[in-house]
């Protein structure tokens, strides 16, 4: 476990401030939370750097599952153990939880309402293009850097699950070890 | 617990330790699942789920709270969700302990730097399945395009193309 940053110059939350801070992420975080998660932290609270926050976060980026909720985890046990992480991950969670079982419980009244198919219909077809936009972002970097050998491990897991619809699971397997060996050959 | 709850749990939980890149990595195998092998849910739902995890507050990863609650009531979501969440928060605890003593660690920038290419990857193959699921139209694809350009080159709020979209689904023009 980290020692709290006394170095540093931030401020400690308490256990009741990292509930009620993570709540404040679910319930604005539209499209992804990590900008608002930043903002609380490290521009409003003072909680961490810019550089901690960066820090914090390429872990739990690479870590699987859910990014945002993983920060949650690494953020809330760094100030307060396991108690922070539980409050941090239940104030992330709990909100957007009783929203979504709220759409559930409506979509599964009115899901075969033509007028509610033909909003969610254009919605969905939005929806695609914000992810493509973050596929586009993060691949920009790889590109414009020329890296062939990254480029086409990447263009092997598309293939792998878009087009021949291999279980996730195998293609983990194979390809993260072969990626992760040949970053540590040619860092 | 039932066996469709079991069966909820258990690929939630392996999904949840294989989705590198994030939630949104773990889309084509959620839809493989619930679709193609489970048969819970038709092409057009799934996407239906994807565009209501999208415009709702929150992490993307609360698709799985809605797959649960279609396959198995208000258990059902509970189960999916704490399935989804638990292995990788569990990781993400213990890893935290000891990840700032190995900054600087060769095989720790191996890999991070390993990692990102596979979770472009599996990113990209997201976006195929489910434009393939949501695209069943030119103006469908109109949008999707539209909506990816904004995001790229403005800093225009994502909210805004997401009301129009929606309006133009209403009017029926899909």
């Amino acid at each position: 476990m980290l020692p709290p940053n006394v170095q540093s110059p931030v401020k400690q939350p308490t256990l009741t401030e990292l509930f009620v801070g993570f709540v404040g992420v679910s319930l604005s975080g539209f499209g992804g939370a990590l900008p608002w998660a930043r903002r609380m932290i490290v521009e409003r609270k003072q909680w961490m750097t810019a550089e901690e926050f960066n820090e914090a976060f390429s872990l739990a980026q690479f870590l699987p599952g859910p990014n945002v909720v993983n920060f949650s985890v690494v953020f809330g046990s760094r100030f307060g153990g396991a108690p922070g992480a539980a409050v941090a991950l239940a104030g992330l969670m709990g909100p957007p939880i009783l929203i979504i079982t709220g759409l559930a419980i409506i979509y599964s009244y009115y899901g075969d309402i033509a007028a509610l198919g033909r909003i969610l219909a254009g919605i969905s077809a939005a929806a695609v293009g914000l992810l493509i936009a973050t596929v586009a972002k993060m691949a920009w970097p790889l590109l414009r850097a020329g890296s062939m050998v990254p480029a086409l491990l990447a263009a092997i897991g598309f293939v792998a699950i878009a087009l021949l619809h291999l279980p996730l699971p195998w293609v983990i397997v194979v390809l993260a070890p072969v990626s992760v060996a040949i970053a540590w050959i040619r860092p | 617990m039932t066996p469709v709850l079991v069966t909820l749990a258990g690929h939630f939980a392996l999904l949840s330790l294989f989705a590198i890149g994030g939630a949104n990595a773990a889309i084509p195998e959620m839809h493989r699942l619930a679709v193609d092998v489970m048969h819970w849910m038709s092409d057009r739902q799934f996407a239906d789920m994807f565009a209501m995890a999208q415009i709702s507050p929150g992490p993307n990863v609360i698709i799985v709270t809605l797959i649960g609650y279609h396959v198995a009531g208000f258990a059902g979501a509970l189960v999916a969700t704490a399935a989804m969440i638990v292995p990788t928060c569990t990781l993400a605890f213990l890893v935290a302990r000891v990840w700032d003593r190995f900054k600087g660690a060769r095989w720790r920038k191996a890999i991070q730097g390993g990692l990102v290419p596979v979770s472009i990857g599996l990113m990209a193959a997201s976006a195929f399945v489910v434009a393939r699921a949501a695209d069943q139209s030119w103006v469908a694809v109109a949008i999707t395009i539209a909506t990816a350009a904004i995001a790229c080159f403005t800093r225009l709020n994502p909210l805004w193309a997401f009301a129009v979209a929606a309006l133009i689904g209403l009017a029926g023009l899909l």
